[in-house]
């Protein structure tokens, strides 16, 4: 049965150089987030050479991705939060590609890797810690104190706020990696039922194997669905909080 | 035991290889590295280039469509004011037509009953003028009916008695047995 | 007795958060949908909220899932 664990692997595609000794080479891995910021910029420059305000086809679709994203950002951190809407917007596209580019047979899931999603993470959270304190100064503080809370538990809830604040990150990154992970390790499980029962039961193998088979498309159906959903939440949960940066103190 | 039967396997056969990539710290340097090059990459494309443009022409549309609309709303109150003015036109005109109908219709009346009278008038006359001749007539039907009398007075009495009379006894006789 | 066996059974215990998981987005899908029959029309204005209550339960799921797949694969 093929190692369900060996998609993730990076391998190197060419070495450009050392520096300081540690050795620079050019990943799969980079390859696919390159392949991804071509795909999305050359995709909307190319809706945009054409300047009629009567969309095509293909602009329309660019468009309504463009409106999806401008009415998430609206309903999460209101109007003053379009300030960010370049931030949410490239961090959905790029996520949405490099989710889409995983379910390709053969394709490499950047988006798997828990540095990745972590760095993404930490984007929008220095992000978030960053403006708020440009623009609220120390009043950003006051978002770990709830107003109308007696006194005598005022410690402890601001104690759980804080703790809730410092793990986002945590569970922010750890979401999308654990489900890109999990969902691409369990299919690839069971694809390799399909070849375990072929191989090892023979004629019979190949009719139990039908039962892999269906469930192998059942859950390409579902991670498709993951990863679309994955984006959105990420590029949601970051409205979110970006909220909490626009808007401290509830 | 998807999980208990792949782990059986890969703890016999991956398991020695050591580490699992996504936590293998030494790719995490080159990862990043070029993360950050991409990202960053695709931040300004977007955000400089990218975005704008798209934005660009969908408030080029947005603006478009309200400036038609604006339009029509204006070109609608324009038809409406028309239409408005026209009825009022209509108004006056229907207002108008019926004082002159009543107008005429008093005028006509007043013409046929003048006709009418002078018709009447003339009839008058000439019921009058008929009258008169009647009399007239009449008049001269009984001179002529007393020189008849008289004539034929004298006739009878020359026949009976065969001498004419007198022309003065006759008249007196005719006026005593006409009146 | 052979200390990887501990592994495999700590994985399986993992699994057992996955069941909390479950029962926390049988528990959204089920007052969603009650909810919305009992007044439609509001329905699809908090689909994007059903979504997004959906994912962060099911994050729960993914993270003990992860917990096993790192004994199974990692540690």
């Amino acid at each position: 049965m093929a190692d369900p664990i060996h998609q993730f692997e990076i391998k190197k595609i060419a070495t450009l150089g050392h520096v300081g000794g540690v050795e620079i080479a050019f990943t799969n891995s980079a390859a696919f987030m390159f392949a991804a910021v071509m795909l999305i910029a050359g995709g909307i420059l190319l809706a945009t050479v054409s300047r009629n305000p009567v969309p095509g086809r293909y602009r329309s679709a660019v468009e309504i991705i463009y409106e999806f994203v401008a009415d998430m950002v609206r309903q999460g951190a209101g109007e003053a939060g379009m300030r960010f809407f370049p931030l949410v917007f490239t961090l959905f596209s790029f996520i949405l590609v490099l989710n889409l580019f995983g379910m390709i047979p053969g394709f490499f899931t950047v988006t798997s890797h828990i540095i990745i999603a972590v760095a993404l993470a930490l984007i929008v959270f220095t992000t978030v810690i960053g403006y708020g304190f440009k623009q609220h100064g120390l009043h950003f503080l006051k978002l770990f104190v709830p107003s109308g809370i007696p006194i005598y538990i005022l410690p402890l809830v601001v104690l759980i706020e804080v703790i809730s604040f410092l793990s986002r990150p945590l569970s922010h990154s750890v979401r999308l990696f654990a489900n890109m992970l999990a969902g691409h390790i369990t299919l690839k499980v069971f694809a390799g039922f399909i070849g375990m029962l072929a191989t090892g039961l023979g004629v019979f193998g190949f009719v139990v194997g039908l039962l892999p088979l269906g469930m192998t498309v059942a859950l390409t159906a579902l991670e498709l669905l993951v990863a679309v959903l994955q984006a959105y939440v990420f590029a949601m949960l970051t409205c979110i909080y970006l909220n909490d940066a626009l808007h401290p103190g509830h | 035991m998807a999980a208990a039967t792949t782990g059986a396997h890969s703890g016999a056969h991956g398991g020695p290889k050591g580490v699992f990539p996504p936590f293998n710290r030494e790719t995490f340097g080159s990862q990043l590295l070029w993360f950050a090059i991409a990202f960053a990459a695709l931040y300004l494309l977007l955000a400089r280039v990218a975005l704008p443009r798209l934005a660009a022409i969908i408030e080029a549309r947005r603006a478009r469509v309200d400036e038609d609309i604006e339009e029509a709303g204006k070109l609608k109150a324009k038809s409406e004011a028309a239409i408005e003015a026209y009825e009022k036109a209509l108004a006056e005109a229907r207002a108008k037509a019926q004082v002159i109908a009543a107008e005429a219709r008093r005028e006509l009346m007043g013409k046929a009953e003048e006709r009418k009278k002078k018709l009447e008038a003339a009839l008058a006359a000439k019921l009058a003028e008929a009258e008169r001749q009647i009399e007239a007539t009449k008049a001269a039907a009984m001179t002529h009916v007393r020189a008849i009398a008289a004539e034929a007075a004298g006739a009878i009495v020359e026949e009976l008695v065969g001498k004419a009379p007198g022309k003065a006894a006759i008249d007196r006789a005719v006026d005593a047995a006409l009146h | 007795m052979d200390p990887v066996i501990g592994k495999y059974i700590g994985a399986g215990l993992a699994c057992i958060g996955m069941g909390g998981a479950g029962v926390g987005v049988g528990n959204i899908f089920a007052h969603y949908l009650a909810a919305a029959l009992r007044n439609p029309s509001a329905a699809d204005g908090q689909f994007a909220r059903l979504i997004f209550g959906f994912a962060v339960t099911e994050a729960l799921a993914i993270f003990s899932l992860l917990i096993a797949l790192l004994l199974l694969f990692a540690v």
